[in-house]
C-alpha cells in the first residue's frame, strides 16, 4: 500500500510516501537509523506486517525536519532515500 | 418537529442460517462519524447485521448495534470468538479484539460484496470521502480522503434534506424530476451550499431542481477524488450515499463509467470487511495454537 504521511498547507504539499509492500520484503529497515532526525518507527499495519511509517509526532512538521537535508542548491539523495534498499520511500516536495 | 434527515434503523438476520452449526463466528463493529453497523459472520459468511445511528458516546453505539444485530437469533456476545472494531471510533469498541482502520475493512468488504475484480472503491461516508485502490484480494494498494469539509458526504446531503422539508431516502429519485439538469450549486462547503439552496429556492427553483443540483455538486465534488487517484475498472461505491440514486448517476456520468451493483447493502461494506478480517485473525490464531 502506498501509505501517505504529511499535510498541504499554504505554501505547499509535505507529504513522505511509503510504498508498504516493499517494507515487507526488506530485511534491514534502513530507514529507521538513516534519518537524522528518525522520523521513522516501525508498527504492524492492518495486515499484520511489519512497515515503516512516519511517527505521529512528526507528520504535521514534516517540511521544517526534513529542511535539512533538503538545500536549495547542490541537494544530493536524501539520507532516508538512500538507506531504503527497496526504494519504497518518496517525498513530494 | 419532523426530521427529514433521520434515516431508517434496521436490523436483519438470515433465517436459513443456523449459527450453532458455524464453526467460525466473527463480528465487525464499524463505528462511523454519522452511523454505525454490526455485522455477524459465520464461518466468513453473513448471518445479521444492524445499522443505527452513531450517539455522542462511541462504545455504546458499538454496545447498541452489536446487541441489535444479535436480537432474536438466540445468540449471546460470548458465543462471538472474534470482535474487529473499525471507523472513527474504532479505539473505542470496549468488547473488540482488534481495531484495523475502515480503509482496509471497506476494501475488503467492497471485494466480497461486488467481486475481486474490483479495483477502485468510493467510499461515501458521513463524514467524509475515500477513494480506495485495491487487488484482487481486497488489500489496499493506494487511497485518497477528501479535504476538511462535509460536502461531499452523507452530512451536507442530510442538511440538505433537512432544509428542503425532503425525507433522505426520496432525494435520489425526486432530483431527477427536472426538466433538464441545472448548474451544480456551489461544492466548496455544506454551509455555502446550504445558502445558495436557499437562494434558489426564493428565485422559484422548484425543491426537485435545487436537488438535482446539489446531488450534480456531490458527484462533481467526489469525481475530483477519484480523478486524482485514477479509476480502474471494477469500480464499487460503498457507504450511505450509494443508496442515493441523484448522486450514483450522475457521478457515473461524470466519470463515464458505471458502478459495479451488489446484492448486499452498501453501508456495510466497513462492518463486514472487519467481520472477514476477524476470520482470518481467527484462523491465524488457531494456527498458531493461541485459541482452540
Amino acid at each position: 500500500m502506498l501509505a501517505n504521511y504529511g499535510y498541504k498547507d499554504g505554501s505547499g504539499e509535505y507529504f513522505v510516501t511509503i510504498d508498504t509492500d516493499k517494507c515487507t520484503s526488506c530485511p534491514h529497515h534502513g530507514c529507521i537509523d538513516g534519518c537524522p532526525e528518525h522520523i521513522y518507527e516501525m508498527i504492524t499495519d492492518d495486515y499484520d506486517d511489519n512497515v515503516s511509517a512516519v511517527r505521529r509526532d512528526v507528520r504535521n512538521t514534516l517540511k521544517y525536519l526534513c529542511a535539512a537535508c533538503k538545500p536549495t542548491t547542490g541537494r544530493g539523495v536524501l539520507p532516508c532515500m538512500a538507506a531504503c534498499t527497496p526504494g519504497a520511500i518518496t517525498h513530494s516536495w | 418537529m419532523a426530521e427529514f434527515w433521520r434515516w431508517k434503523e434496521y436490523n436483519w438476520k438470515d433465517p436459513d442460517k443456523d449459527w450453532k452449526t458455524a464453526k467460525m463466528i466473527t463480528a465487525g463493529i464499524d463505528v462511523g462519524s454519522v452511523s454505525s453497523q454490526a455485522v455477524i459472520a459465520t464461518d466468513g459468511e453473513l448471518y445479521a447485521y444492524s445499522s443505527m445511528r452513531t450517539g455522542s458516546n462511541s462504545p455504546d453505539s458499538a454496545r447498541k448495534a452489536l446487541e441489535w444485530a444479535l436480537q432474536d437469533t438466540g445468540m449471546k456476545q460470548e458465543n462471538i470468538q472474534y470482535v474487529v472494531g473499525t471507523g472513527y471510533g474504532r479505539v473505542n469498541v470496549p468488547f473488540a479484539n482488534k481495531a484495523i482502520t475502515e480503509i482496509a475493512c471497506h476494501a475488503r468488504g467492497a471485494n466480497f460484496m461486488a467481486g475481486n475484480s474490483v479495483r477502485t472503491i468510493l467510499d461515501m461516508g458521513g463524514q467524509d470521502c475515500k477513494a480506495i485502490h485495491c487487488d484482487e484480494k481486497g488489500k489496499v494498494t493506494n487511497f485518497l480522503m477528501n479535504d476538511k469539509c462535509a460536502a461531499g458526504t452523507g452530512r451536507g446531503m442530510e442538511v440538505i434534506a433537512d432544509l428542503l422539508a425532503v425525507p433522505i431516502e426520496q432525494v435520489g429519485e425526486l432530483s431527477f424530476n427536472v426538466p433538464e439538469e441545472p448548474e451544480p450549486v456551489s461544492s466548496t462547503c455544506v454551509v455555502f451550499a446550504k445558502s445558495e439552496a436557499m437562494g434558489l429556492l426564493k428565485d422559484g427553483w422548484t425543491k426537485s431542481k435545487v436537488l438535482a443540483a446539489y446531488c450534480l455538486a456531490m458527484a462533481k465534488r467526489v469525481s475530483e477524488l477519484l480523478e486524482r487517484i485514477g479509476v480502474e475498472k471494477e469500480f464499487f461505491i460503498t457507504g450511505g450515499i450509494a443508496k442515493n440514486a441523484g448522486v450514483v448517476k450522475r457521478l457515473e456520468q461524470v466519470i463515464g463509467i458505471s458502478a459495479v451493483q451488489s446484492k448486499y447493502d452498501s453501508q456495510l461494506a466497513g462492518a463486514l470487511g472487519a467481520a472477514l478480517f476477524g476470520q482470518a485473525l481467527l484462523q491465524k490464531e488457531k494456527a498458531a495454537g493461541k485459541v482452540a
